[in-house]
C-alpha cells in the first residue's frame, strides 16, 4: 500500500511538472463558490499546493472518483486561489456576509470563519502571554520548528491573535461577547480568544519549564475565572473600563489578607480549624498538617504581591512553585487537594478576628478553581 | 420629453482606502446620463459613506434611454490635486422601459474599476417615467421585449412567430485610435466599455424597430456578438426571432380573437389568443390568410442600413464563389450536400409545402434562432445546414454604412437558405452565426437545422395550437413526425439510407439525424443521451493576406469532413443514431486551425438501430496486421456493448433482432473509407429488419487511421453517477432536483514543442477537452447523481502557441431512484397512439393559458421537457401523473421537514449543514438568511429554466461587457489568479444587477466572449468578457404565491460545494 502511494506521489510530481510547463492558465469558477473543507484545512495548515496534492492523494480521493493526479492539482490550485481571495474578507468576518464577490451560503460562511480562526494548541501555548509584537513575530520560525506547525500557519494564527487583540482592546463591555460579535465566532472559540487576549494583555508568564505541563485549555479556564471574577467588568458591567485589566482596587485590598499569616494567633487558629475538619478524611493528613503554614504563607503572599505588575506576570509560576509542587511532592491526590482547599477557604470564615471575608472569597474562589485545573501531571 | 430618468445615490460600503495618511476616503459620486452630469456631496473620511442624495433627474428622449447606460462614477475628493476615480457602475436602464419588466432598479452594485477590479459597493435607486406618444415617427422601440432564451419564454404564449431579425452596427475601436497612445489604459478601457454599451443599446433599439414593423412585440433567441476586428474596427451584431407573445396571466384568460394587421398598426400588437376551451376560433381566417397575397411578411423590413435584397446574379451555388477580397465561400452542410433537391417532392408533402411556402418563402430569410418549439411547430427535420466564408478584413470607412459586413452575412444566409432548399425544407431553425478572427482574416460561420414548420404559427390569427392542428395536418404522430424526411426520397440531396419509420411505419426516415436544435420534448428515445465531441487541429503555414485566406478556405472542407466523420464514428460507438444541439466551431490562429464539434447523442427509437463499426485492413492483409485489426475490432465491439449498457439503450426491437455482436455478416457490408454510410442503390422495401443493417466500416490504411481509431476509443465515459449533454436537458432524465451549480472554466495550453504534427496536436487538443470534463466530474462529485447540462465549449487560438478552451455549463442533480423506475416502466407504457390521446396532449400542454389548473401550469413552466419526453401519447398521461405525484410528495416531505426543523431551532451554525437534499430545506434556509440583511442569492443557469421552480416574471435582458487590465500580473497570482478573480467579479456584477432589478435568477446565461491577452514579461494582462442572459423572478414550484423578490431562494449548491 505504501509503495503504491509513493508511486502515485511520484507520478503526481511528474504530472505537475508537465502541467506547469504547458498549462498556461487553468481556472474554474462556480456561481456558488465551491470549497472543499479538506482542502481548506490543508490551506489553513500552510501546506503548499504540491504538499496538499500529496496529502489528498494519500487520502484516496482519486480512487473514489476515477480522477488523475493533474485533476487533483488543478482542483487544489483553484481552491487555493479562492481561499486567498477570501482571506481579505475573513480578516473582518462581518464583511463576508454582505460582500458580493463570492456567493457563499451562510452556514458555509460560518464554517469558513470558524476554521480560519481556529488555532493549534501547540502553537498558542508558545505565544500565550507574550506581547503580540513584531518581535514575537520574528521568533515564529523557531516556534514553527519547535511545534511542527508550518510557518505560514503560525503567521496566520499569530495575525489572528493580533487582529482580535487590536479590535477588542479599544472596546467597552464584556470581552467574550465583543469577540463573538466582531468576529462571528462560536462561543467556545470566542472564549479561547478572550483568554489569549487576556494573557497577552497581562503578559502572564506561561513559558517556564515548570509550567510546560499545563495545557492551553487549562490556562483558558483560568483566564475565564480571572476575567469573570477579578476584573472591573466582573463586578460592574456599566464601568467604562473593560475586562482586559484586573481590578486595581481589588488588588489593593488583597494586601489586607496578609493578616492571615502575619498574625500568629490567626495562623494557628486557622490551622487547627482546617486540621480538625480534615482529620481522618485523607491519607495525606500528616503532610497537610506539617505543611499548612508553608502553604498558607505561599497563597497569601501571592495575593499580597499582586499589586506589582511583575508579580501578576508570575501569578501562575508562583501558584505552581508555592503550592502545587509541594503538594505534588507529598503525593496529594486531586481529591486531597480539593478537600484541603475547600476547608482552607471555608475555615477562614469562622475566624472571628478576620474581617476580609469578601475579598478572601473573591481571591480564593479563583485560586481554588485554578489550582484544581492545574493540579495534574 | 418622452421620458424622465431619476437616480438617487444612497450609500456606499467597503470602499477602498484612498488616503494613506488617514486610512480613509472622502468619497463623492458623479451621475451621468448622456451629456448631463450631477454630483453628490463629498462624504468625508468614511469607507461606508451615506450620501442619501436628492433625486437626480434627467429629461431625455426615449431613444437615448435605449442607447445610453446610466454611468455612476465614485471618486475620492482631493483638495490639492485631481480627484481620484475609485470606480464606475454602468446601469442598463432598458429593463425599466418595458412595462412588463422591472419597475425600479434598487440595490447594491459593485464599484468596478478596469485596473483594480471591484472596489466596494454603492447603493443606487433608479426609476424611469415614460410618456407614451405613439403617433410620432418612432426612432425608439421601447417596450419590445428581448429574451436570450431560445424557446418561448415560460410565462408567455406565442401568438405569432414573425421570423428572423438581424442588425449590425460598426464603429472604430477606441483601443486603436490615435488618442489611445496618450491616454491611460483606464481611460481607454472605459471608452471601450462605454462604446460597446452604446452600440449594443443602439443595436437593440434598431432590432426593436424592425420587430415593431413586423408587428411583433418581442425578440426571442436574441444573440448578440462582438467582432473585435482590431485595426479595422469593431462590429456589434445581433440576430433573433421576432414574435408576438402574450403574457400568461393567471388571473384572466385572454380571449380576444380580433387581430390587428401589423402593417396598419405596428405599435399595437395584441394579437389574438385562443380561447382555452378547445373551440376552433379562427379556423376560417387561417385559411384565408395564407391564400390571400398581402401577408405581413412582404413588409419585412430591410432597414435603411441593410443592403438591397440578394441579387440573383450572385452565386447561390454550392461551389466556391470568389471575388477580389472574399476569397472563398466554403459551403458545407453537416449532413452532406450536393444534388439539388427536387422541389416536386412526394405527393404527400406537396400540400403541406404549398401552405408553408406562401408563408415562408416571401421572407428574405426563413430563419429561426429558436432551438425548442411549441408542440406541433416543427413538422419535419432535414438535417444540419451550415456555411462558412473566409474574409479579409479591411478598415470600415464609414461606420454609418456597414454595407460590407452586411453583404458578407447576406451572402452566408443565402447559402444557408439554398442548402435548406436542397434538403427540401423551407425553413432553418436553431440558427446561429459566429466569427473567428485572427489578424486580418475572419471566418464567418452560420449553421442551423433545415426543417419544415407548421405554417400556422406564422400567420396572423394563427393561434389555435392543439386540436385543430392535428386534424388538419398529415397525421404524423408527434413522437416521430419530425424524423420523417422532408426531401424526396427518389432525388435525395445526399446519400443516406432510408427506412420506414420504426414508429409509425408509414414514412421514411434517415439512418442518422443531425440537428442544431434541442430534442423535441415529444421525441421517443431509448436510454440516456451523452455529450459527443469531435476535435481536430490542423497546422497551417503562416501567411499574409489573400494567400493566408486561400490556405484557410482550402483547409475548411477537410476539417468539416473530418469532424463529421469523427462525430459519426463516435455516435455509432455509443450506439446512438441522432445528434441534437450540434455546434461546429472552427477557430483560426496564425499557424493552425482548431475545430470542435459538440452535440448530444441520443437513440431515437423512430430511426433504425445504428450498425456497428467494422474495421478493415488494407489488402493484401498480412498476418500480424490482421491480428492487430482483430484486437481493435474486439475493443470496438466491447466499447459498443459497454456503452449500450452505460446509456441504458434498450429499444425493444434490438433485443429481438440483434443478438450479441453488432457486426453484421460480412457479405452485407458495404465498404467505405472512413466516411458516411453509403446508400444502397435501390431502396429497401419496407425493411424493418434493420438489425442486419450495414455496419460502418473503417479501413486501416495508414498510421493516421490507426491513430484516429485509437482516439475514438480514448474518450472516457463519464464516471458513474454523471451524465453530460450540451442541450437544455438530458434525454432520459426526468426528475431534476433543485440543486444547480453554474460554472465557467477556462484553460489555456501552451504548445511548447516546436515540431508538432497534426496528430500530436490532435492528441493535445483532445486531452485538453477530456481533462476539462474529468476536472468537472471531480469538482462536482458531491452532487452525484448529477448531469452537466448545456456544456458549451468555446475554443480559440489567442496567440501563436496557445490554445484556449472556455466552458460554461450547469450541473444539476436528479433523483436517481425515480429515474430507474421511469425507465423500467417505459416499455410498458409504450404503444398505441390513438388520435384521442394525441388531442389530449396539446390540450394539456397548453392548458396553462388559463388559470384553472395551477398544478399543471406550474409543471409546464418549470420542467416541461421532463414531462414531454415520454415517447407515445399513452405515456404522456402517465408522465404528467407521475410528475404531479412527485410534486405532491415533495410538498409532503417539505412539510415534514418544516416540522422537524422547527424543533431544532437552536442548532449552532455549524450544525446547519442539513443532510437533506437542498430542495427540501432551502425554503427554510431562506428565512434564516433574512436575518443578517445579507445578499440576495441569485442563481445562474445557461438553461431556460431552473428545475423545481417556476418563472413568474422576466425582468429584462442582461447584456454586459467588461474589460479588466492589470500591470501587476504576478502580484495578482499570474494569469490564472487574474482571470479567476475577473470571472468571479463578472458573476458578482451580473448577480448584483439582477438583484437590483428585483430578480433572483438568470436563465439562458452565456459567456459570449472571453478574450485574454497576456504579456507575462511586462507583467501585464488584459481580458474582455461579454455575458448575457435573462433576469427573472422564479418561485418554488410548490409555492402557490410568489415570494417577494428579495427573498433569497436558497443556497442550493451547498451540496455541490463540499
Amino acid at each position: 500500500m505504501t509503495s503504491h502511494n509513493r508511486n502515485l506521489v511520484l507520478k503526481g510530481g511528474w504530472d505537475k511538472v508537465v502541467n506547469e510547463m504547458a498549462m498556461e492558465l487553468d481556472v474554474f469558477v462556480g456561481n456558488t463558490t465551491i470549497m472543499d473543507e479538506e482542502v481548506y484545512q490543508l490551506w489553513l495548515d500552510g501546506y503548499t499546493v504540491n504538499d496538499a496534492v500529496k496529502v489528498r492523494m494519500e487520502g484516496g480521493v482519486l480512487e473514489e472518483c476515477e480522477a488523475s493526479a493533474d485533476v487533483l492539482l488543478s482542483d487544489t490550485m483553484d481552491q487555493y486561489r479562492t481561499f486567498q481571495m477570501c482571506e481579505r474578507l475573513l480578516h473582518s468576518p462581518a464583511k463576508l456576509a454582505n460582500q458580493l464577490l463570492f456567493q457563499i451560503p451562510p452556514h458555509r460562511q460560518a464554517v469558513l470563519i470558524e476554521r480560519y480562526y481556529t488555532f493549534d494548541d501547540a502553537f498558542v501555548r508558545e505565544v500565550l502571554g507574550k506581547k503580540l509584537s513584531k518581535g514575537t513575530k520574528k521568533d515564529l520560525d523557531d516556534i514553527s520548528a519547535k511545534t511542527a506547525v508550518t510557518l505560514k500557519s503560525c503567521r496566520r494564527q499569530f495575525d489572528n491573535f493580533k487582529r482580535v487583540f487590536k479590535v477588542v482592546e479599544e472596546l467597552k463591555g464584556p470581552l467574550v461577547e465583543n469577540i463573538r460579535q466582531h468576529f462571528l465566532l462560536s462561543d467556545k472559540l470566542a472564549r479561547d480568544y478572550a483568554a489569549i487576549v487576556f494573557f497577552a494583555n497581562n503578559r502572564f508568564e506561561t513559558g517556564k519549564r515548570k509550567l510546560q505541563y499545563i495545557t492551553f485549555q487549562d490556562f483558558a479556564f483560568c483566564a475565564g475565572q480571572l476575567i469573570n471574577n477579578w476584573t472591573v467588568g466582573a463586578v460592574d458591567n456599566m464601568v467604562e473600563d473593560m475586562d482586559v485589566d484586573l481590578d486595581k482596587e481589588f488588588l489593593q485590598e488583597l494586601k489586607e489578607l496578609k493578616v492571615l499569616i502575619t498574625d500568629k494567633d490567626l495562623l494557628d487558629q486557622h490551622k487547627s480549624l482546617v486540621c480538625t475538619a480534615l482529620r481522618g478524611k485523607t491519607k495525606a493528613f500528616n503532610e497537610m498538617e506539617a505543611n499548612f503554614k508553608n502553604l498558607s504563607r505561599g497563597l497569601v503572599n501571592i495575593a499580597a504581591k499582586l499589586t506589582n505588575t511583575k508579580d501578576v506576570r508570575d501569578f501562575f509560576i508562583d501558584l505552581v512553585e508555592k503550592f502545587i509542587e509541594p503538594c505534588r511532592s507529598d503525593r496529594w491526590t486531586a481529591a486531597d487537594m480539593r478537600l484541603y482547599l475547600t476547608h482552607y477557604t471555608n475555615s477562614a470564615h469562622i475566624l472571628d478576628t478576620f474581617k476580609h471575608q469578601v475579598v478572601w472569597d473573591r481571591y480564593m474562589g479563583v485560586v481554588k478553581s485554578c489550582i484544581f485545573k492545574m493540579y495534574h501531571d | 420629453m418622452p421620458g424622465k430618468l431619476k437616480a438617487k445615490i444612497v450609500a456606499g460600503r467597503h470602499l477602498p482606502v484612498m488616503d494613506r495618511a488617514s486610512d480613509l476616503t472622502d468619497a463623492f459620486v458623479e451621475v451621468k446620463f448622456g451629456n448631463t452630469t450631477f454630483k453628490t456631496d463629498v462624504c468625508p473620511k468614511s469607507l461606508n459613506p451615506q450620501w442619501n442624495s436628492e433625486w437626480f433627474k434627467f429629461e431625455v428622449d426615449d431613444e437615448d434611454l435605449q442607447d445610453e447606460p446610466l454611468q455612476i462614477t465614485v471618486l475620492d475628493h482631493d483638495t490639492y490635486s485631481a480627484n481620484d476615480a475609485i470606480g464606475k457602475v454602468y446601469i442598463d436602464i432598458d429593463p425599466l422601459l418595458c412595462s412588463e419588466a422591472a419597475s425600479v432598479i434598487s440595490g447594491w452594485f459593485p464599484i468596478y474599476d478596469t485596473i483594480h477590479g471591484i472596489r466596494g459597493e454603492i447603493n443606487v435607486l433608479v426609476k424611469v417615467e415614460l410618456f407614451n406618444d405613439l403617433n410620432r415617427f418612432r426612432q425608439s422601440s421601447c417596450g419590445v421585449k428581448f429574451f436570450c432564451t431560445t424557446s418561448i419564454p415560460r410565462c408567455y404564449r406565442v401568438a405569432m412567430v414573425h421570423g428572423f431579425v438581424e442588425e449590425l452596427v460598426v464603429n472604430e475601436d477606441p483601443e486603436y485610435q490615435w488618442i489611445d497612445r496618450i491616454r491611460t489604459p483606464r481611460a481607454s478601457n472605459e471608452a471601450r466599455q462605454r462604446l460597446i454599451s452604446l452600440m449594443s443599446g443602439e443595436l437593440q433599439r434598431k432590432i426593436g424597430l424592425k420587430v415593431l414593423e413586423m408587428g411583433g412585440n418581442a425578440v426571442v433567441g436574441y444573440l448578440q456578438c462582438f467582432d473585435l476586428e482590431g485595426e479595422s474596427g469593431l462590429v456589434v451584431r445581433a440576430i433573433g426571432t421576432a414574435c408576438t407573445l402574450d403574457k400568461l396571466s393567471s388571473g384572466s384568460a385572454p380571449n380576444t380573437t380580433t387581430h390587428v394587421h401589423p402593417n396598419t398598426a405596428p405599435a399595437s400588437n395584441a394579437c389574438n389568443s385562443p380561447s382555452k376551451d378547445g373551440k376552433e376560433p379562427v379556423f376560417g381566417e387561417d385559411v384565408l390568410s395564407f391564400s390571400g397575397p398581402p401577408t405581413p411578411f412582404r413588409a419585412l423590413p430591410t432597414s435603411s442600413s441593410s443592403p438591397p435584397p440578394f441579387s440573383p446574379s450572385k452565386p447561390c451555388s454550392r461551389q466556391s464563389s470568389s471575388s477580389d477580397t472574399d476569397l472563398s465561400l466554403t459551403p458545407k452542410t453537416g449532413m452532406g450536400s450536393g444534388g439539388s433537391a427536387g422541389k416536386e417532392a412526394g405527393p404527400l408533402k406537396t400540400l403541406l409545402r404549398q401552405q408553408t411556402q406562401t408563408a415562408l418563402e416571401q421572407r428574405e430569410f426563413p430563419f429561426f434562432t429558436l432551438t425548442s418549439f411549441p408542440l406541433g411547430f416543427l413538422v419535419h427535420v432535414g438535417g444540419v445546414v451550415s456555411a462558412r466564408s473566409v474574409k479579409l478584413l479591411d478598415r470600415i470607412h464609414n461606420p454609418d454604412e456597414p454595407e460590407t459586413r452586411d453583404a458578407w452575412w447576406e451572402e452566408i444566409r443565402q447559402e444557408i437558405k439554398s442548402h435548406a432548399k436542397a434538403l427540401g425544407c423551407h425553413a432553418v431553425v436553431g440558427y446561429s452565426e459566429s466569427t473567428s478572427i485572427c489578424e486580418e482574416v475572419c471566418i464567418l460561420s452560420a449553421s442551423g437545422t433545415a426543417s419544415i414548420l407548421n405554417p400556422r404559427y406564422m400567420r396572423e390569427g394563427c393561434l389555435d395550437i392543439g386540436n385543430t392542428d392535428h386534424r388538419f395536418e398529415e397525421p404524423s404522430p408527434p413522437s416521430c413526425g419530425f424524423c420523417h424526411i422532408p426531401y424526396d426520397e427518389l432525388n435525395m440531396p445526399f446519400p443516406a439510407q432510408l427506412t420506414y419509420c420504426h414508429h409509425c411505419r408509414r414514412q421514411k426516415v434517415p439512418d442518422v439525424l443531425f440537428t442544431t436544435i434541442d430534442m423535441p420534448s415529444e421525441a421517443a428515445v431509448s436510454g440516456k443521451g451523452c455529450l459527443i465531441q469531435a476535435r481536430l487541429c490542423r497546422l497551417k503555414k503562416k501567411a499574409q493576406g489573400e494567400v493566408n485566406a486561400t490556405v484557410i478556405s482550402n483547409l475548411l472542407p477537410f476539417m468539416e469532413y473530418e469532424l463529421h466523420t469523427q462525430l459519426m464514428n463516435k455516435l455509432k460507438l455509443r450506439n446512438m443514431n441522432a445528434l441534437f444541439g450540434l455546434q461546429i466551431q472552427i477557430s483560426v490562429g496564425e499557424n493552425m486551425l482548431l475545430g470542435l464539434a459538440s452535440a448530444t447523442g441520443v437513440y431515437l427509437t423512430a430511426l433504425p438501430a445504428p450498425g456497428g463499426i467494422q474495421i478493415a485492413g488494407k489488402t493484401p492483409i498480412d498476418l500480424s496486421n490482421e491480428h492487430h485489426i482483430l484486437t481493435i475490432q474486439k475493443r470496438i465491439n466491447d466499447t459498443i456493448a459497454k456503452n449500450r449498457e452505460l446509456y441504458q439503450i434498450n429499444p425493444p426491437e434490438l433485443t429481438e433482432e440483434v443478438v450479441g455482436s453488432p457486426i453484421p455478416e460480412p457479405r452485407q457490408r458495404s465498404r467505405l473509407f472512413r466516411s458516411h454510410s453509403e446508400s444502397s442503390d435501390e431502396l429497401s422495401e419496407l425493411d424493418l429488419s434493420h438489425g442486419k443493417k450495414d455496419a460502418f466500416v473503417l479501413e486501416i490504411d495508414d498510421t493516421d487511421a490507426v491513430e484516429d481509431i485509437h482516439s475514438l476509443l480514448t474518450d472516457a465515459p463519464p464516471p458513474s453517477g454523471f451524465y453530460s449533454c450540451n442541450t437544455e436537458i438530458m434525454p432520459g432524465i426526468y426528475n431534476w432536483t433543485s440543486a444547480v451549480q453554474m460554472f465557467t472554466s477556462v484553460r489555456v495550453f501552451r504548445l511548447s514543442n516546436v515540431n508538432l504534427t497534426n496528430q500530436g496536436l490532435n492528441k493535445i487538443f483532445t486531452d485538453l477537452c477530456e481533462n476539462l470534463l474529468k476536472s468537472f466530474y471531480f469538482k462536482l462529485r458531491s452532487m452525484i447523481p448529477c448531469c452537466l447540462c448545456h456544456l458549451n465549449f468555446t475554443v480559440a487560438v489567442p496567440e501563436d502557441e496557445l490554445i484556449q478552451v472556455a466552458v460554461t455549463a450547469v450541473a444539476m442533480t436528479f433523483d436517481k431512484d425515480q429515474t430507474q423506475e421511469r425507465t423500467a416502466d417505459k416499455p410498458v407504457t409504450k404503444g398505441c397512439s390513438e388520435t384521442e390521446e394525441q388531442l389530449q396532449f396539446p390540450l394539456e400542454l397548453f392548458a396553462d393559458s388559463s388559470s384553472t389548473n395551477t398544478q399543471t401550469s406550474s409543471k409546464i413552466s418549470g420542467v416541461p421537457e421532463s414531462t414531454g419526453v415520454s415517447p407515445r401519447a399513452a405515456s404522456v398521461d402517465y408522465g404528467s401523473f407521475a410528475d404531479r405525484c412527485s410534486t405532491w410528495l415533495e410538498l409532503l416531505r417539505l412539510k415534514a421537514h418544516t416540522i422537524r426543523r422547527g424543533s431544532v431551532k437552536t442548532t449552532s451554525s455549524l450544525d446547519r449543514c442539513s443532510p437533506l437534499p437542498e430542495g427540501r430545506s432551502r425554503s427554510l434556509r431562506s428565512n434564516r438568511s433574512f436575518g443578517g440583511g445579507s445578499v440576495t442569492v441569485v442563481k445562474m443557469t445557461p438553461l431556460s429554466f431552473l428545475p423545481g421552480t417556476r418563472i413568474i416574471k422576466y425582468l429584462g435582458i442582461i447584456n454586459m461587457f467588461f474589460i479588466r487590465e492589470t500591470t501587476s500580473l504576478r502580484e495578482e497570482g499570474g494569469v490564472s489568479g487574474f482571470l479567476h478573480s475577473f470571472i468571479a467579479e463578472v458573476f458578482a456584477m451580473v448577480r448584483a444587477h439582477v438583484a437590483a432589478l428585483g430578480g433572483n435568477a438568470v436563465v439562458s446565461y452565456s459567456m459570449k466572449e472571453c478574450m485574454l491577452m497576456e504579456n507575462p514579461h511586462k507583467n501585464q494582462a488584459q481580458c474582455l468578457i461579454n455575458v448575457s442572459g435573462d433576469a427573472v423572478i422564479c418561485v418554488l414550484e410548490t409555492d402557490q404565491e410568489p415570494m417577494s423578490s428579495t427573498t433569497s431562494i436558497g443556497q442550493t449548491c451547498t451540496s455541490g460545494a463540499t
